[in-house]
């Protein structure tokens, strides 16, 4: 294939992710608006108020770039393993395995519509934060970069969990039982510096943790962590999911007999 | 002539051990309309999911039109459309959507796309329903949209898995009309069916597989060349109650107007027409039992069901 006609092939896979999230956005764009809001209520106004300052910040401040992070995480996630699934689960993976496309355009057309989804949602946690806080932006640049990373990464990790799964039950046991109990662990609600030293220490082993705090850098720049550090280690996972992706592309593992 | 299709030495073992093809090799030649037969569980579905990229294979080699599947995929792909067996498309997509999403994944552009998706929508009668979720189509309506969506690329080979299963006989019958039309205009096609009178009808050549090895690989005309016995049916009159006794020739009633007549390859049919002559019968009408292929293909399987363990190969 053409360089112009690989393009066209991504192109055709990200559009139709896009029209796949956006066609049923009551289930995909809605509910995490919904609950978010529900969070900036809850957690922001009423106990916030009573919590008072953390990481030298009011309360709403320190969990708004948490919130933002923990939507755009979800949401990468669940749409690529959700849609990856399907596809496997109706067999229409079919339409793509038969075509010319390579493996690496299929994963990047995925990938890429998951973090779109992402992305997008948490635009829309952004803009509705701006109704309980004042945001402030310390680097625009860190949080560009680390959003669309993280984005990245939880699509490539949405992937993985569809090839995988055999069952609708299995798209939803790693959501459920690691990367929501991560991401409540990952400094979204709380500074790991409250924490006794030695659960300070557990909790540099969840990757969530860094994304989360590089966020809340680059809106209020402070973190519990070193930023070069969580570059580091984010990009170093994207290398080793993007890789493993690739693997179980080529050998055909969950799609081909 | 370009070879269209040529399979070597082919080998499937699944990870459940189950050998489902024991080193298959055979060419379709371009242009050719080419039947693979074979009874369920044969190979026919594997063999044709190697070539589509759905299965992976455990050795052999796959060429399509000289490309090597392994080597060269993208050209091997660009060249080969698919209609499989079961129906494979997103139920949620609008018909017009599948079509032109499809053509986006082989990087035809999207005006190029929506032109195509008309014509073909039209040529197979669903442009009426190409903004309707597909799953709203009918049986026979997502088999023509599965057919539609195989043309989209406009492949030189096409493979169809039982594309008229579970269709009505005149939908049917429409479809080998386009199928015959599409090969006329030079796509090689190739067909698996259980129907073999379609095969009979549409196919100039056969390959016959069982238990993962080709038993036959010939043309049809030689195939049914093969046949000892041809079978006659005829309409009587007047109505019968008993068998009309033609000497030399087994004859049985099939209903009280008609008669099956077994006729050997070096018998004539004179003396069938004498001798009912002689009875007071007439003979009103008179045309081939449309099963010829299927005495074959049975008798063919037989035969490789008693000789399995040796699992020859022939190829005519």
């Amino acid at each position: 294939m053409t360089n112009r006609q690989l393009f066209i092939a991504f192109w055709t896979i990200l559009v139709k992710e896009i029209r796949r999230f956006t066609r049923i956005w009551a289930q995909t764009l809605l509910p995490p608006a919904i609950t978010m809001t529900l969070y900036f209520i809850i957690f922001g106004n009423l106990i916030g108020s009573r919590i008072g300052q953390m990481g030298g910040f009011n309360y709403m401040e320190f969990i708004v770039p948490g919130l933002i992070m923990m939507s755009v995480i979800t949401n990468s996630y669940g749409n690529v393993v959700s849609s990856f699934y399907s596809t496997k689960f109706q067999r229409h993976i079919e339409e793509l395995l038969v075509s010319p496309t390579p493996n690496w355009i299929i994963l990047a057309g995925y990938v890429l519509g998951g973090s779109v989804r992402g992305l997008l949602v948490g635009l829309m946690v952004t803009l509705l934060s701006m109704f309980f806080t004042e945001l402030q932006i310390h680097n625009i640049w860190v949080i560009a970069s680390i959003v669309f990373l993280t984005a990245i990464l939880f699509s490539l990790g949405g992937f993985i969990n569809a090839v995988y799964a055999n069952s609708f039950d299995h798209i939803s046991i790693i959501p459920t039982f690691v990367l929501t109990p991560l991401t409540y662990l990952g400094g979204v609600f709380y500074s790991i510096s409250l924490l006794p030293e030695f659960w300070q220490n557990v909790s540099l082993i969840n990757p969530i943790l860094y994304m989360v705090n590089t966020f809340r850098y680059g809106i209020l720049g402070v973190s519990d962590i070193d930023i070069g550090v969580a570059y580091g280690i984010i990009i170093g996972v994207i290398i080793i999911l993007f890789s493993y992706s690739m693997h179980l592309l080529n050998t055909g593992k969950g799609i081909r007999s | 002539m370009t070879t269209a299709l040529s399979i070597t030495d082919l080998r499937k073992v699944y990870d459940n051990g189950f050998e489902a093809l024991k080193g298959i090799s055979f060419d379709v030649q371009e242009g050719d309309f080419f039947a693979l037969l074979g009874p369920n569980g044969a190979g026919k579905s594997t063999t044709l999911g190697i070539v589509s990229s759905l299965v992976n294979k455990t050795s052999g080699q796959v060429r399509v039109f000289g490309h090597d599947l392994d080597k060269d995929a993208s050209k091997a792909k660009c060249k080969l459309g698919v209609v499989p067996q079961e129906f494979n498309f997103n139920m949620f997509e609008k018909v017009a959507d599948i079509l032109i999403t499809q053509a986006g994944y082989y990087g035809i552009p999207a005006g190029e796309a929506k032109q195509r998706c008309e014509f073909y929508l039209r040529k197979l009668g669903l442009w009426e329903k190409r903004n309707e979720p597909s799953r709203n189509l009918s049986g026979g309506m997502k088999r023509r949209l599965m057919i539609a969506r195989a043309l989209m690329h406009e492949p030189s080979l096409l493979i169809l898995d039982e594309p008229t299963a579970g269709v009505d006989i005149e939908l049917r019958r429409s479809m080998w009309a386009f199928l015959k039309e599409i090969n006329a205009e030079g796509t090689t096609i190739i067909l698996t069916t259980h129907y073999l009178e379609e095969a009979e009808s549409l196919c100039r050549n056969i390959g016959i597989i069982d238990q993962g090895v080709i038993v036959k690989n010939t043309s049809m005309r030689n195939l049914l060349q093969q046949l000892n016995t041809e079978s006659f049916i005829m309409d009587i009159s007047p109505v019968q109650n008993k068998c009309p006794v033609i000497e030399d020739y087994q004859v049985t009633m099939e209903g009280d107007h008609t008669l099956l007549v077994e006729v050997e390859k070096s018998q004539s049919l004179n003396p069938v027409f004498a001798q009912l002559s002689e009875q007071g019968v007439e003979v009103t009408s008179m045309r081939n039992k449309s099963n010829r292929l299927e005495e074959l293909f049975v008798s063919l399987v037989d035969k490789t069901l008693d000789e399995s363990a040796e699992g020859g190969q022939s190829n005519d």
